[in-house]
């Protein structure tokens, strides 16, 4: 059967018409499928939810029980049927739960990856290949400019940072659901023991990491004691970018402000947001890993989501790769 | 050339200016010569590397990669260097020598390279530097550090790292060759002042303060004298020789952008005065002086056409004589100097010469009137000298003042406001406001007419953030639009100190210095002003002489 039957776009997101349902629409529809918990692609108010066990609870901790009517769990590489259309959930790696989803039908195969990035990340199973005819990407980071670092390096430049201020509170900016975690679990790995402070819009999220057995360390809410007065001297804050601009970072004396994410790459965007120390560590692939995954598809067309489309479209057809944007709305990459 | 790439990455992402004075102080501190030296002229912008042009950057990379994915990634990021220098592909097999090289080794090897092995020599660099290393070498030949760091706080990080004046780092400066290892050995007490034989050197300038209430009383016409002070850009001319420079008043040479001056400079010395545009023999006022937007089309270029030199000629109205010949004239008694002054004005070409003239006044009270009624439209108040004042760079106490206008004030209705950077970071510190107008359908609307980010104490800076966030009615990235209706709004007193009328501004207003005077909590916002009274405050006051043409 042709890719485009199979699944095709709608004003609701990308449709399935013999099997009925959207992935990750961006507005209530009777099926859903989730790749993961970030709130662009997992939205409440649909009326069935087929996600992985831990994105339908994060869904949960984020909306309330009652984010859908009916949940379905979809568990890790079963392959399940939904009106004669195959579908299978696989690692995606990008943050906890979040899985591609194999859709499957008269020997076609479309693999729509969600977010997803290669590196290795102890809070998250990590990105399987699987072979198919189209692969959907993200192109967050889709430009030659974006070459993320290693990310070990990048936590030991904040545990240094703090080494060399130690009057100075580091005051970092993590996307609350995944990148929080992740540079909470590899400070503790790059041997950091201190208590780390969380802002408190952080604080389930983060007891469900620790409930599926990621290891956080002591976590503290950044909540002012008036008895302790140097209380973040040293010390490491996680909060939500959006915080930074908020009337909460004024508690903090003098700061250090940090920021995780890949557009740290950039000069001018650390300057813009007023980043002190820039953390290049993305959820995210970068250019060449992005490159290097469609090859390992094997696949033969390439459809693109969101983000910087024009160049991967333009680098798959000088691979010889048909590829195309596929104009979805409602995604958004600044928040990475 | 890490020490130095890390300098560089440090000094874009901190804001306030102590911080980038002490991570300088600290690099010259901690980097030996010639690596200091060199990095010193990069960032002052003082490092002519003619072998290696930014031309040759664009043809390297487009044979590396694609030159569609290369127009996405300069698109994308907006700054050539920087581009470059995270698309530059790394060897698959390090070339890279087992050592970083040093920034002296790269400047020196790019000073020996010529426009023929440029490409090679470049090459050869980049495959061996991290991504930070080629931002900061690709830097060093194109110019423009766009790092915040001007050439003047350079000189202040020098002054204080070796406690020195920073007058006297000015006074040197153009005397001085690459890599200062001469200023540094004075600097850490190592050697004696570098001697320089050089000519037309810049000479550090003497400034006025504010004249303070305090003040009143000393102003009597037995012990000062009074002047205009005018509103175009102070600069010092000096022509010793063959050589023939024109300084801004932190002494950087501007000349290129004035070659119709420096080809009037006729002379030996050095004078102190205000470069302004117009025809200062005509009898018509506005034909003797444009308006500083007139001034403006001359400021910042690197050429300048015949027809621009024609259409806005610009001239000097000297205050001051430094030198004459090779006398040094400092010391001397400002009186003494001024008549000095009027004979070697007298000497020169009068469509580029003139002196200002001195006012006289039996009173303090009769010095306000004038000061608020000056005769001309570019007089922005009077200047104020003590008789016996010799000429000593910087603020002396006592002996120079400036006693501005007062400014002008608006009643504005704040419109939109956006975060600050650093310390403000969390405040809604930067606000553009607006004045009200009627549209098509005769409906009040507010037009912006200006942005101001300073003039209010901290405690008010709380208050006007509290009043954005309980207020705003959409986001655009860090910009809040803060609700501003007829019914309901925020009014700042703005005090400036002129209008010009501007075409880029949907108002046809701009604003000179804008800044937050006072809030009017008080004021229903209705009740703010009409862009009509604005408008006609452009016409009765700096609109007079709008433009200048040729007499």
């Amino acid at each position: 059967m042709r890719a485009s039957d199979l699944l095709h776009t709608r004003p609701e997101g990308l449709y399935c018409p013999p099997g009925d349902f959207f992935i990750d629409p961006v507005q209530p529809v009777e099926r859903a499928l989730i790749t993961h918990g970030h709130a662009d692609h997992a939205r409440p108010g649909h009326t069935k939810v087929l996600s992985s066990d831990q994105t339908l609870d994060i869904m949960a901790i984020r909306y309330g029980e009652d984010f859908c009517v009916e949940r379905q769990i979809a568990p890790l590489g079963e392959t399940l049927d939904l009106n004669g259309v195959q579908i299978t959930f696989r690692p995606a790696g990008h943050v906890l739960g979040s899985c591609q989803i194999v859709v499957e039908k008269d020997g076609t195969r479309i693999v729509a990856s969600g977010d997803y990035k290669r590196r290795q990340d102890p809070t998250c199973l990590p990105f399987e290949v699987v072979p198919c005819d189209v692969f959907i990407t993200e192109a967050t980071f889709a430009l030659p400019v974006f070459r993320h670092p290693d990310t070990t390096e990048e936590i030991a430049r904040l545990i240094e940072s703090v080494r060399r201020f130690p009057e100075r509170a580091h005051v970092v900016g993590a996307y609350a659901l995944g990148k929080a975690q992740r540079v909470i679990k590899m400070l503790r790995d790059g041997g950091h023991d201190a208590p780390i402070y969380i802002h408190g819009a952080m604080q389930k999220l983060c007891d469900y990491y620790v409930s599926q057995g990621i290891d956080l360390g002591e976590l503290r809410p950044a909540t002012i004691d008036r008895k302790q007065k140097d209380q973040f001297a040293g010390a490491i804050i996680v909060g939500p970018p959006s915080a930074f601009a908020d009337r909460w970072a004024r508690r903090f004396p003098d700061p250090v402000a940090c920021f995780a994410s890949g557009w740290m790459r950039i000069r001018q965007r650390a300057r813009q947001r007023g980043v002190e120390l820039p953390l290049i560590l993305s959820d995210h692939s970068d250019w060449d890993e992005l490159c290097e995954t469609i090859h390992e598809t094997g696949c033969s067309e390439v459809w693109v989501t969101h983000g910087r489309e024009e160049a991967l479209v333009r680098w798959c057809e000088l691979q010889g790769i048909k590829a195309r944007p596929l104009h979805l709305v409602g995604y958004e990459d600044e928040n990475e | 050339m890490k020490p130095f790439a890390e300098l560089l990455d440090r000094l874009v992402l901190t804001p306030s200016r102590n911080g980038k004075i002490r991570l300088l102080v600290d690099y010259f501190g901690a980097t030996p010569d010639p690596d200091r030296g060199y990095a010193l002229a990069a960032i002052t912008r003082d490092l002519d590397i003619p072998g290696v042009k930014p031309g040759i950057l664009r043809a390297l990379i487009t044979e590396r990669m694609d030159e569609v994915l290369f127009g996405y990634s300069y698109d994308y990021v907006g700054d050539l260097a920087e581009t470059v220098s995270l698309v530059w592909p790394e060897p698959e097999e390090p070339v890279r020598a087992n050592r970083d090289p040093s920034l002296s080794e790269v400047v020196e090897t790019f000073l020996e390279t010529t426009r023929s092995d440029g490409p090679a020599v470049l090459t050869d660099l980049l495959d061996r530097l991290d991504s930070s290393g080629r931002y900061a070498a690709i830097k060093l030949f194109t110019g423009g550090m766009r790092i915040g760091v001007s050439a003047r706080l350079a000189k202040q990080a020098l002054a204080q790292f070796g406690d020195k004046d920073v007058t006297e780092i000015e006074e040197m400066w153009h005397g001085l060759e690459l890599p200062y290892e001469d200023l540094f050995a004075w600097l850490e007490g190592r050697a004696d002042k570098p001697e320089h034989g050089a000519l037309a050197l810049f000479r550090p300038v003497m400034l006025a303060t504010a004249l303070e209430e305090p003040d009143y009383d000393k102003i009597v016409p037995e012990t000062y004298a009074a002047e205009w002070k005018w509103d175009g850009i102070r600069v010092q001319l000096v022509a010793e020789g063959e050589r023939r420079r024109v300084y801004s008043r932190t002494g950087d040479d501007i000349g290129h952008s004035f070659p119709d001056l420096l080809e009037a400079m006729d002379f030996e010395g050095s004078i102190d005065g205000e470069l302004l545009v117009g025809h200062p023999e005509s009898h018509d006022d506005q034909q003797a002086v444009g308006t500083f937007s007139d001034l403006q089309q001359r400021l910042n270029r690197k050429t300048v056409s015949a027809k621009l030199m024609k259409s806005h000629p610009v001239f000097v109205r000297a205050y001051d004589l430094l030198s004459e010949g090779e006398e040094d004239l400092r010391a001397l008694p400002f009186t003494e100097r001024r008549r000095k002054l009027e004979a070697f004005i007298a000497r020169l070409d009068p469509s580029r010469f003139d002196i200002s003239d001195q006012i006289a006044f039996a009173d303090w009270g009769e010095l306000n009137d004038l000061r608020e009624n000056p005769p001309h439209p570019i007089i922005e108040g009077v200047m104020i000298k003590r008789h016996e004042s010799a000429y000593v760079p910087g603020r002396p106490k006592g002996e120079w003042f400036k006693w501005k206008r007062d400014p002008f004030t608006v009643d504005a209705v704040l419109m939109y406001a956006q975060r600050g950077h650093g310390k403000r970071s969390s405040f809604y510190s930067d606000y553009t406001f607006g004045v009200w107008t009627l549209d098509e359908e005769d409906r009040q609307i507010l037009v912006p007419v200006g942005k101001a980010y300073f003039g209010f104490t901290d405690a008010e800076l709380k208050q006007i953030d509290k009043y954005v966030r309980d207020n705003t009615v959409d986001r655009f990235g860090p910009v809040r639009s803060v609700k501003a209706t007829p019914e309901s709004g925020l009014v700042l007193e703005i005090a400036f100190e002129g209008l010009q009328s501007s075409s880029r501004h949907k108002s046809g207003v701009a604003m000179r210095f804008p800044r937050v005077s006072r809030l009017r909590w008080d004021k229903p916002s209705a009740e703010a002003d009409t862009l009509d009274n604005l408008k006609r405050l452009l016409d009765e006051n700096r609109g007079k002489a709008s433009r200048v043409r040729p007499a």
